[in-house]
């Protein structure tokens, strides 16, 4: 378990210290995957770099299991940090040297006998789909097979807990779907715990079990993902999932359609109940969906509809308790 | 006027190109040894590199400007009773080597430093995050990452050794900057300086075209 007590980050800047992180706690399971979402600046880069004491917090304690990093010597410090990978939004890759090399260096850290290297590098390269580029130098790759060498080099020592700095803010969508699967493969075969952090909701949904939001060096809200995205509570959690589900309706046609403006929210099981053919044919009202999205997260259905409802205002009252008794969540956007 | 004996340049021209070989080979042998673990030490002790120490990078930086806003022939006057502990004496290539040594090394440790901090912090972080030692780190990171930086700084160095040793020449170190100055100069045997001057062009254009094929040739390979 990786255990993240109270981490305070100060750093000098010109008129006083600027604070990147002020007081913020967290814990990994084992085998799980942990992600921090946040906009750039709020000091989740920080936050991470401190589990592996990249940078030292002012105040606070890093676990990781029973060993509590922030109070070890140098050289203890090193020991432990073989046993944490971690993985670059810019790769970080040596230019100057092979593929095969900047996947050793964390094995010739450890002190790994060369023949033991020469029999493990294209182990890992093979895990990583990279068996072909051993002898390669990083420049003739693409960002993707860049990122698998990275994964590569964080994994080579067999590390308990893997980190990953906007792990695919660099790549492509393609090849950003591609490290995503990657390392959701990693966690789950290898039963590595994962912590990444990431300014995109997309990521994190994708590849995380539970996550922190995190704005002006605090965490502002913790959940499971599909609860984060199915009841955010913090209203800069809020905005985030908004612009992740991407619901905004267009001005145009928000204009032109009569009625009431309805914004449902379904989870789970009645995600997949007819619950609007229902409200039509025994309460007496119109619906005109105008926009809506079903996505799966963790196999949960969580939908949002937009619609439109005409009638009567008794038939629109009854409809809307109606509704509301049955949806996660109902927000009348407009008034008939 | 522009009569040139070669019966009587060319041995003496041969004899100025040893010196002037001696007294730079000695001096980049020394700035490669010394300038470069100096050119370590100012980077390492940098705010929030490995070996991050304040007062020692001043002290060392402080000393490395203090020689280097010396112009050389004062630090060739300064340098000589060392030269002479050293050596033995006063004169000739080897004594001269000395100051011209002092000298490269700090040029050649500000050129290193210089090479050092444009590698990319974040593959020396990686490398830290691995559980690294300083020395891997070093080894495999930096210097290698660092290398053709580092070629071309030494190139630039041993361009700046040939004005130098010139100079050096003046208080009797002998070499091919000598021969410019004593015949060419002050006997007003113009030929002689010309054909001086001439060799000495060569001999730069020749260590920058080697210099700058070994960089290029490492940067290729990557």
């Amino acid at each position: 378990m990786l255990r993240l007590k109270d981490i305070r980050v100060e750093f000098p800047g010109k008129s006083g210290s600027v604070q990147a992180v002020r007081g913020a706690s967290l814990e990994v399971g084992d085998g799980e995957v942990y992600g921090i979402v946040g906009t750039s600046g709020a000091g989740k880069s920080t936050l991470l770099r401190t589990a592996n004491l990249l940078t030292r917090p002012t105040a606070g304690e890093v676990w990781l299991d029973g060993t509590e990093l922030t109070a070890l010597p140098e050289r203890e410090l090193r020991a432990q940090r073989r046993r944490i990978g971690m993985v670059f939004q810019h790769f970080n890759l040596a230019s100057s040297r092979t593929v095969h090399d900047n996947v050793a260096l964390p094995l010739r850290a450890a002190g790994v006998p060369e023949a033991t290297i020469r029999q493990r590098v294209p182990e890992l390269l093979s895990l990583v789909g990279l068996s072909d580029k051993e002898f390669a130098k990083p420049g003739k790759l693409s960002g993707g097979q860049k990122q698998r060498v990275g994964i590569a080099r964080a994994l080579s020592t067999e590390p308990s807990v893997l980190l990953c700095d906007e792990p695919t803010s660099a790549l492509d969508l393609e090849s950003t779907e591609a490290i995503l699967d990657l390392l959701t493969e990693v966690n789950r075969r290898l039963g590595v715990t994962i912590l990444a952090i990431s300014h995109e909701l997309s990521v994190i949904k994708r590849l995380c079990h539970r996550v922190a939001v995190m704005t002006e060096g605090e965490i502002v809200e913790e959940n499971a993902v599909y609860d984060l995205f199915s009841r955010p509570q913090h209203q800069f959690t809020k905005e985030l999932v908004e612009r992740s589900l991407d619901l905004e309706l267009p001005e145009r046609v928000r204009a032109n359609s009569p009625g009431t403006l309805l914004r449902l929210v379904y989870l789970g099981e009645n995600a997949e109940t007819p619950i609007l053919s229902q409200a039509v044919r025994e309460l007496g009202v119109h619906i005109n969906i105008l926009h809506g999205h079903i996505e799966y997260i963790d196999d949960r259905p969580l939908g949002v509809l937009v619609v439109a409802l005409e009638g009567t205002d008794a038939a629109l009252t009854r409809t809307i308790i109606f509704l509301k008794g049955r949806v996660a969540r109902l927000e009348v956007l407009r008034h008939a | 006027m522009l009569d040139i004996d070669p019966s009587v340049l060319l041995p003496d021209l041969g004899k100025a190109l040893w010196e002037t070989g001696l007294m730079s080979g000695i001096s980049l042998v020394t700035a490669l040894l010394l300038g470069l673990p100096l050119g370590f030490l100012l980077h390492l002790t940098r705010r929030g590199q490995l070996l991050q120490n304040r007062p020692l990078n001043l002290l060392v930086g402080a000393l490395i400007n203090f020689v280097r806003s010396l112009p050389y022939v004062i630090l060739l006057i300064l340098v000589l009773p060392l030269a002479g502990i050293l050596t033995g004496t006063t004169t000739g290539p080897i004594s001269a080597s000395v100051s011209l040594s002092v000298a490269c090394i700090v040029f050649y440790a500000r050129l290193v430093e210089v090479s050092l901090s444009e590698v990319d912090r974040g593959v020396v972080e990686a490398a830290i995050s691995t559980g690294a030692s300083h020395w891997l780190v070093v080894r495999e990171v930096l210097l290698p990452e660092a290398f053709p930086g580092l070629v071309r700084g030494f190139t630039v160095t041993a361009i700046s050794l040939i004005g130098y040793s010139a100079m050096a020449g003046v208080v009797g170190g002998g070499g091919v900057g000598f021969l410019a100055i004593n015949y060419g100069y002050y006997r007003y045997e113009t030929g002689v300086m010309l054909v001086t001057v001439a060799v000495l062009v060569l001999i730069v254009q020749a260590i920058q075209g080697i210099g700058d094929r070994a960089a290029a040739r490492i940067e290729r390979f990557r």
